[in-house]
């Protein structure tokens, strides 16, 4: 439990704004990807963190899958300007794959199998900010949505979110994913409506 | 570059410690120095910063980062706030926050900006305004250590009364220069007409480029692209400039 700071009481605040500016919500789930869907076999599939030192931690599906894992409920929030309220998915939390991990890198390039890549600070994925979810709704993950599993970071627009995820490279430095180095915004935060570099 | 010792497991940093403050001390007239005790802390670099954690009643919680100011110091942690007068962190941090208080840490967060004293080329420091307050740290640590690697800093602040650390940096440090530079008013008789960093102010206060310091950069956004750009058009390598900025977060 957090502990309480005496005699603070922070900004008022009204819990019922739930949609981010510029955005709309919708209650069906659009499908929106750089290239065409990959296949990605299972008994190929690994999940892999690659420190800045080239210390290597991974997983394969049975072990990925027999991890503690977790059922967040999150807000979707789209660039192309949808959102979704009250997600249901299953999976791993970040911290507990990044626990044991020893670096002192402050950014992550994430990876997935066709290749893209999308980067963000190593602190975004922590914290309870971060899943690699591979069921939504009660069902596996869809490969349309990112099957088997994807990165799940619902506090940032969902291009960082990256479908299919392969692995996780820390880095000393940033370094900037498939988006990021045509114009999108460098870290992409819904509520300050972080869309396109320069906003 | 060296590496020894300083990774950390990351569930360490992950954790939130309880954080009692022993002891705050005045920077400027908007500046507030907070010495926490915090049982577990895991020790820091100089440059690297820290989260801080407030919790309301009705569960509400935020969180900042703050540089840290201190050498490491056993279990003894110290952040220099600056008030931002709209903020709802920092005031509450610079004004409410009394000794025996507590807030929660997690940290030190932060491999990139950070000084090591077996780095021994020369160290270039440029601050804008509490952008001071990592590269304090650095000359702390390198008082700390008893390192002779010459330091030169760079401190550009609107005003003297807002100057962090005064009597502290009037104080000798051999091997340490320092520059003072003033945006907006400058105390009497100062050489220098107030006004923004230039590449004259960091060709003199700083190192040729032939000399291959490192230089640390800090402040707010515009400075830091402002002063960076600088030092890149005055020949020193992208490389070995390293930038941390801040904007108004309270």
């Amino acid at each position: 439990m957090p502990i309480v700071s005496r005699g603070f009481h922070g900004r008022a605040r009204d819990t019922q704004h739930r949609l981010p500016p510029g955005q709309y919500e919708t209650t069906d789930f659009p499908v929106l990807s750089a290239g065409p869907t990959p296949a990605v076999n299972l008994d190929e599939w690994e999940f892999t963190i690659r420190t800045e030192a080239g210390a290597r931690h991974s997983w394969n599906w049975a072990q990925f899958t027999s991890l503690p894992s977790q059922t967040p409920t999150v807000d979707l929030h789209c660039v192309t300007k949808w959102s979704k309220f009250d997600t249901e998915w299953q999976g791993v939390s970040l911290d507990l794959l990044l626990e044991d991990v020893e670096t002192s890198a402050d950014y992550a390039l994430v990876h997935s199998y066709g290749d893209y890549t999308t980067n963000l600070p190593l602190e975004d994925l922590l914290d309870g900010q971060a899943w690699i979810a591979y069921r939504y709704d009660g069902e596996e993950l869809a490969p349309e949505h990112g099957g088997p599993a994807r990165l799940l970071i619902p506090h940032l627009y969902l291009w960082k979110s990256a479908k299919w995820v392969h692995g996780i490279q820390l880095l000393d430095e940033d370094e900037r994913g498939f988006w990021e180095s045509v114009g999108y915004h460098n870290y992409g935060d819904p509520w300050r409506e972080q869309r396109y570099q320069g906003d | 570059m060296a590496r020894a010792a300083v990774s950390r497991r990351l569930g360490d940093r992950l954790s939130w410690k309880t954080a009692r403050l022993a002891d705050r001390r005045i920077e400027s007239d908007v500046a507030r120095t907070l010495v926490f005790e915090v049982p577990g802390w895991p020790g820091h670099l100089a440059g690297q910063h820290a989260d801080v954690r407030l919790t309301a009643e009705d569960g509400y919680s935020t969180q900042r980062s703050y540089s840290l100011a201190s050498a490491p110091d056993g279990e003894s942690v110290e952040l220099t706030v600056q008030r931002v007068s709209d903020g709802e962190v920092s005031p509450y941090l610079t004004d409410e926050l009394a000794v025996g208080d507590v807030v929660e840490l997690r940290g030190p967060v932060g491999g990139w900006f950070v000084w090591r004293p077996e780095q021994k080329e020369p160290i270039l420091l440029v601050a804008g305004g509490s952008g001071l307050v990592p590269l304090m740290a650095m000359i702390r640590m390198r008082r700390a250590v008893g390192s002779r690697t010459p330091f030169r800093l760079v401190y550009s602040v609107r005003s003297p009364e807002y100057q962090l650390f005064v009597s502290e940096l009037r104080r000798d440090d051999p091997g340490l220069d320092k520059t003072y530079l003033y945006t907006r008013s400058s105390p009497p008789q100062w050489p220098r007409p107030p006004g923004q960093i230039t590449a004259s102010d960091l060709s003199s206060a700083g190192w040729p480029p032939d000399f291959e310091p490192t230089c640390y950069v800090c402040g707010s956004t515009g400075f830091v692209e402002k002063a960076a750009g600088l030092l890149v058009a005055l020949g020193h390598h992208p490389g070995r400039i390293r930038t941390e900025r801040f904007g108004p977060s309270g």
